[in-house]
């Protein structure tokens, strides 16, 4: 009796979430984001910066007269689990899907959205999203096939360093992004002396600055999450770690530099989305992230915020709402902030959904991101 | 050998935590059987019990002293009384899946209710660094050492020197035998719980300056815990000390000599090889009292 | 098997039939996925419900299986013979795992066997010149079977379906045979069992073993069903989860890891309505389940069931089979 009682429920249930939940007057673009687990705080940046834009767009009457009903879906930071809320979503036809962040979910998520027909605006960074012919996904950042050679150029050049030393965190964010690096590095004949793995959420890292220190490298390349860079550098200047740290927007954010206490003066490195760009509109939109959420945005809550803004200009641009055109129009567009002021920065799409900004070098001073120098768009 | 020794030194300082945090997990399943798969988690919250009496404008000593006393009915009186004694009786896997849960609501109630960013916690003195035989030690890994070998120590001599304290580790062995002796076990139980809910409230005061305060710094720790509690001897204060400071030390230098990418997965090399060879892990005497 | 039971299986069955042409593809999705881990659940409840042993390796074990049916159906295995081989590799490795087993017991196995699935986490997540390590596999194919596609949701669904009964029904004749009736008295009894002249060493290895297998054929079908597998699924969160399941439907009860696996998947997605709080109102709804239940949903039943009909001859509910301690 008990099973039966249950499987009623569960149609029932079923049925009631299949229900269209969006009504005409509004236009349904669901989030399925990292809000648990391990990727808890770049889902949570993400969905930040994202419902801002929202309420900035609703209140002033929506897309094309209609509001965005953008519920939020959970993907406990797992691909299975991202892959069920999509296809949750996809039965409700939505217009456009945003997130997720981890790269491993958008790469399952992909096949499914790619079938629907239905765009999806992701936060993911590995290069492989936008290596498969898929038209209906796009980032919201730089790819790592794009930000690598940056800060390789950067080693290169600025540093002129002959060998390097890389620290990086195991999970699918930090592999990528060493496996690239260690590619453009062989490229350009500078060695990689030590390559040290550390694990997400590692508190003690006086092993892994020993292995650093005993390499002898002329650059140290520093490839962490937020909280485990600040960890790290706070272990590398008590022990005394004499060659420059160069990072890749984690290392270079006011979140480490603060959580550091003084440990990240000094450390440079490439910065993609940061709130401490010299451009007023995005320290303006930082003031209004830290004012709501009393907290200071990453690089994923600029993704959220800028990702709401792109689906509006494009929308007004085709004046409708249909899936297909829409992915059809993103593919080479450029926005610029005399469009759409909401994008922050110009922006160019490719043909392969890759996206394409300008970019920063950055140097910690005083306890403050200096931006040093302007890297102008690849395109230019 | 500069290297060695600082290895060995940030190891003994993380070792100690793990000492701390597995006591207090051994106290509890010798007094109740309880497994805790939330004790991670029970070191992560009151550093955010701190932080909240801060933001309404404490001063950090005074927040410290709330963390404590919070820790002590959250994590003590109300974690006995609402999640261990109703299922007590029932042995000891439902309350397992109890605690299991227990640690979700714990994570997930810090991230959606306080933040889910890492927050900067006050130290416990002003950060400076200490040389010592060519290493650099920060002066807030020798007060953690410190401090964690104090308590460990203080709870030690209670054990053995005091009424209660004896009392109490009657309990722990033999509560039929402390109930017919006339020992309040009850009382002595809710006492393990209380000592437990301060032990991981030292731990968190003193590992969050360090580690930051975070809802997820309870994964390792909790395991960490186990770990340790199991290799040193799951019924033995002493043993938890050292199977603490073998796991600290341990992690280091298999991290720095052996393998970066496995270094976790030496402890637990060991603790499968204790369990083998020694299931009564290195200082633990053969448990008589079947579960 | 009385008359009820028998009614209560057969309109469940029906509903599992049914259900599907009444769902999106979501509904659908869950549905499989509660098929696939009810296997897995089926297994955790042999090693736990059935022989004693506790043991958090189960999600590594469907970790092994599912990277078995990816790597070698990748590499151009027919999808029957890759089933076929996790169910073995899981069920030899489940075999060596039991050793340990035989030595300690309670929660000491409880950790070797914790201690177990991470490793294993660290070997899918390192190795990745076998394994793809942390970017996992992707673009795994639904198995084609005597020309029939499983490609569509629905079809997936009735394969998974298939599976599961076909082995509930080989699960169920085992615990028939004298095998079976040897794990119980294991678990009843172990002294007394081996004062009869049982090898409990050998139903203790076999009870791991086929209980890892069960957990190997799982992941054999989690594989194909998300498409897409990576080290982190299968860290000691799965094995919590199974354990859960086989906990909250009643551990002991042939039914119970199907009812705890229902619970399992479908409660989070109904706790959705309480929005960003609904993770913390699912794991209060376990704990108050487990204080108020705590020998399991199947448990209640039987409880309840036996309350009904005070002169002791219990009308035994559906899967009520458990005989008491």
């Amino acid at each position: 009796m008990f099973r039966s009682g249950l499987f009623a429920t569960l149609i029932g249930t079923a049925f009631g979430l299949t229900t269209p939940l969006h009504a005409q007057s509004s236009v349904y673009i669901p989030a399925v984001l990292e809000l648990s687990g391990a990727g808890a705080v770049s889902g949570t940046n993400f969905r930040d910066g994202m419902l801002l834009a929202i309420d900035e767009i609703n209140a002033k009457g929506g897309i094309l007269g209609r509001k965005i009903d953008a519920p939020l879906l959970d993907t406990q930071s797992d691909a299975g689990i991202s892959r069920a809320q999509v296809q949750k979503v996809l039965d409700n036809n939505p217009y456009v899907i945003l997130g997720p962040v981890f790269s491993g979910s958008v790469l399952v998520d992909m096949a499914l959205t790619q079938q629907a027909e239905i765009p999806e605006i992701v936060g993911g960074e590995a290069a492989a999203i936008t290596q498969k012919n898929d038209p209906y996904v796009f980032r919201t950042s730089f790819g790592q096939q794009f930000s690598m050679p940056k800060i390789a150029n950067y080693i290169r050049d600025g540093v002129k360093a002959k060998s390097v030393a890389v620290i990086w965190v195991n999970n699918d964010f930090g592999k990528g992004g060493r496996d690239t690096f260690v590619k453009e590095m062989a490229a350009r004949n500078i060695k990689v002396v030590a390559d040290v793995s550390t694990e997400s959420g590692q508190a003690d890292f006086s092993a892994d600055v020993v292995k650093i220190n005993a390499a002898n490298a002329d650059a140290i390349f520093v490839y962490l999450n937020e909280e485990e860079s600040a960890r790290f550098l706070r272990e590398a200047k008590k022990q005394g770690v004499k060659a420059p740290l160069i990072g890749e927007t984690t290392l270079l954010g006011q979140k480490v530099i603060d959580l550091a206490q003084g440990a990240a003066e000094g450390v440079r490195g490439h910065v993609g989305l940061t709130v401490d760009a010299p451009i007023p509109a995005v320290q303006d939109f930082a003031e209004r992230f830290k004012k709501r959420y009393n907290y200071v945005c990453d690089h994923n809550g600029i993704k959220g915020y800028t990702a709401v803004y792109i689906i509006k200009h494009v929308t007004e641009k085709i004046g409708k709402f249909d899936s297909r055109l829409f992915a059809q129009t993103l593919h080479g567009i450029t926005i610029t902030p005399d469009d759409e002021p909401g994008v922050l920065m110009e922006v160019t799409f490719d043909a392969n959904g890759d996206l394409d900004r300008q970019s920063f070098l950055g140097e910690v001073v005083n306890g403050k991101q200096k931006i040093v120098e302007i890297l102008p768009k690849l395109g230019k | 050998m500069a290297s060695f020794i600082q290895l060995l030194i940030s190891g003994l300082a993380t070792g100690a935590i793990y000492a701390l945090i597995a006591v207090g997990f051994t106290l509890l399943w010798q007094t109740s059987q309880t497994i805790n798969f939330a004790q991670g988690e029970f070191v992560m919250l009151p550093a955010f019990f701190v932080l909240a009496a801060m933001n309404w404008g404490a001063p950090f000593w005074l927040a410290a002293l709330i963390g404590i006393a919070a820790a002590l009915v959250v994590l003590g009186l109300l974690f006995k009384l609402i999640v261990v004694d109703p299922m007590l009786r029932y042995g000891v896997l439902p309350l397992v899946i109890s605690t299991i849960a227990l640690s979700l609501l714990l994570k997930e109630s810090v991230k959606d209710f306080y933040s889910a960013q890492a927050q900067a916690f006050p130290p416990l003195v002003p950060d400076a660094d200490v040389h010592l035989f060519g290493a650099v030690v920060s002066t807030q890994s020798l007060v953690v050492l410190g401090v964690a070998i104090a308590t460990v120590a203080a709870l030690h001599l209670w054990l053995n020197k005091t009424r209660t304290g004896r009392s109490m580790q009657a309990t722990a062995q033999n509560p039929a035998l402390a109930r017919i002796l006339g020992i309040p076990v009850q009382r002595m139980v809710l006492y393990t719980f209380l000592v437990n809910a301060v032990l991981v409230a030292i731990a968190s005061i003193l590992i969050s300056p360090i580690y930051l305060a975070k809802f997820t710094n309870g994964e390792t720790l909790g395991t960490a815990a186990f770990i340790a509690a199991i290799i040193g001897g799951f019924n033995q204060v002493r043993g938890a000390i050292l199977g603490g400071i073998i796991l600290g030390v341990l992690d280091n230098l298999s991290a720095a000599y052996l393998s970066s990418q496995y270094r976790g997965a030496f402890p637990l090399l060991i603790l499968i090889a204790v369990i083998l060879c020694r299931p009564q892990g290195l200082l633990g005497r053969v448990e008589e009292r079947t579960v | 098997m009385t008359r009820l039971g028998a009614v209560v299986i057969g309109v469940a069955l029906a509903l599992a039939l049914a259900a599907p042409f009444f769902l999106k593809p979501f509904g659908i999705y869950l549905l499989s996925m509660w098929a696939v881990l009810t296997i897995a659940a089926m297994g955790l409840n042999l090693t736990l419900g059935y022989a004693g042993q506790v043991s958090l390796a189960q999600g590594a074990f469907v970790g092994i299986g599912a990277y078995t049916v990816a790597l070698l159906t990748q590499g151009g295995v027919p999808f029957a013979l890759a089933f076929i081989a996790a169910g073995l590799l899981c069920f030899i490795v489940g075999w060596m795992l039991g050793y340990p087993a035989l030595r300690v017991s309670h929660h000491y196995l409880a950790f070797v066997t914790l201690a177990f699935t991470t490793l294993v986490f660290l070997v899918l997540r390192n190795e990745q010149w076998l394994t793809g390590g942390i970017y996992g596999i992707n673009g795994i194919m639904r198995p084609v079977l005597f020309g029939w596609s499983t490609g569509k949701a629905l079809h997936f669904y009735f394969f998974s379906l298939g599976v599961l009964v076909v082995l509930a029904l080989a699960i169920w004749w085992m615990l028939r045979s004298p095998w079976g009736r040897a794990f119980v008295a294991l678990r009843e009894n172990p002294i007394r069992a081996a004062s009869v002249g049982l090898d409990t060493r050998r139903y203790t290895l076999m009870a791991f073993a086929v209980g890892s297998s069960l957990g190997g054929l799982s992941g054999a079908l989690y594989a194909p069903l998300v498409q897409f597998i990576e080290p982190g699924s299968f860290a000691i969160n799965m094995s919590f989860s199974l354990l859960l399941m086989v906990i909250v439907g009643g551990s002991g009860y042939f039914f119970g890891p199907f009812v705890g696996a229902l619970v399992a998947v479908l409660l989070p997605e109904w706790m959705r309505i309480a929005e960003g709080y609904y993770l913390i109102v699912y794991a209060a709804l376990v704990m108050v389940m487990m204080a108020f239940c705590p020998t399991g949903i199947l448990g209640l039943v039987d409880r309840l069931a036996k309350a009904a009909m005070p002169n002791g001859r219990s009308a035994p509910a559906i899967g009520a089979e458990r005989t008491a301690p």
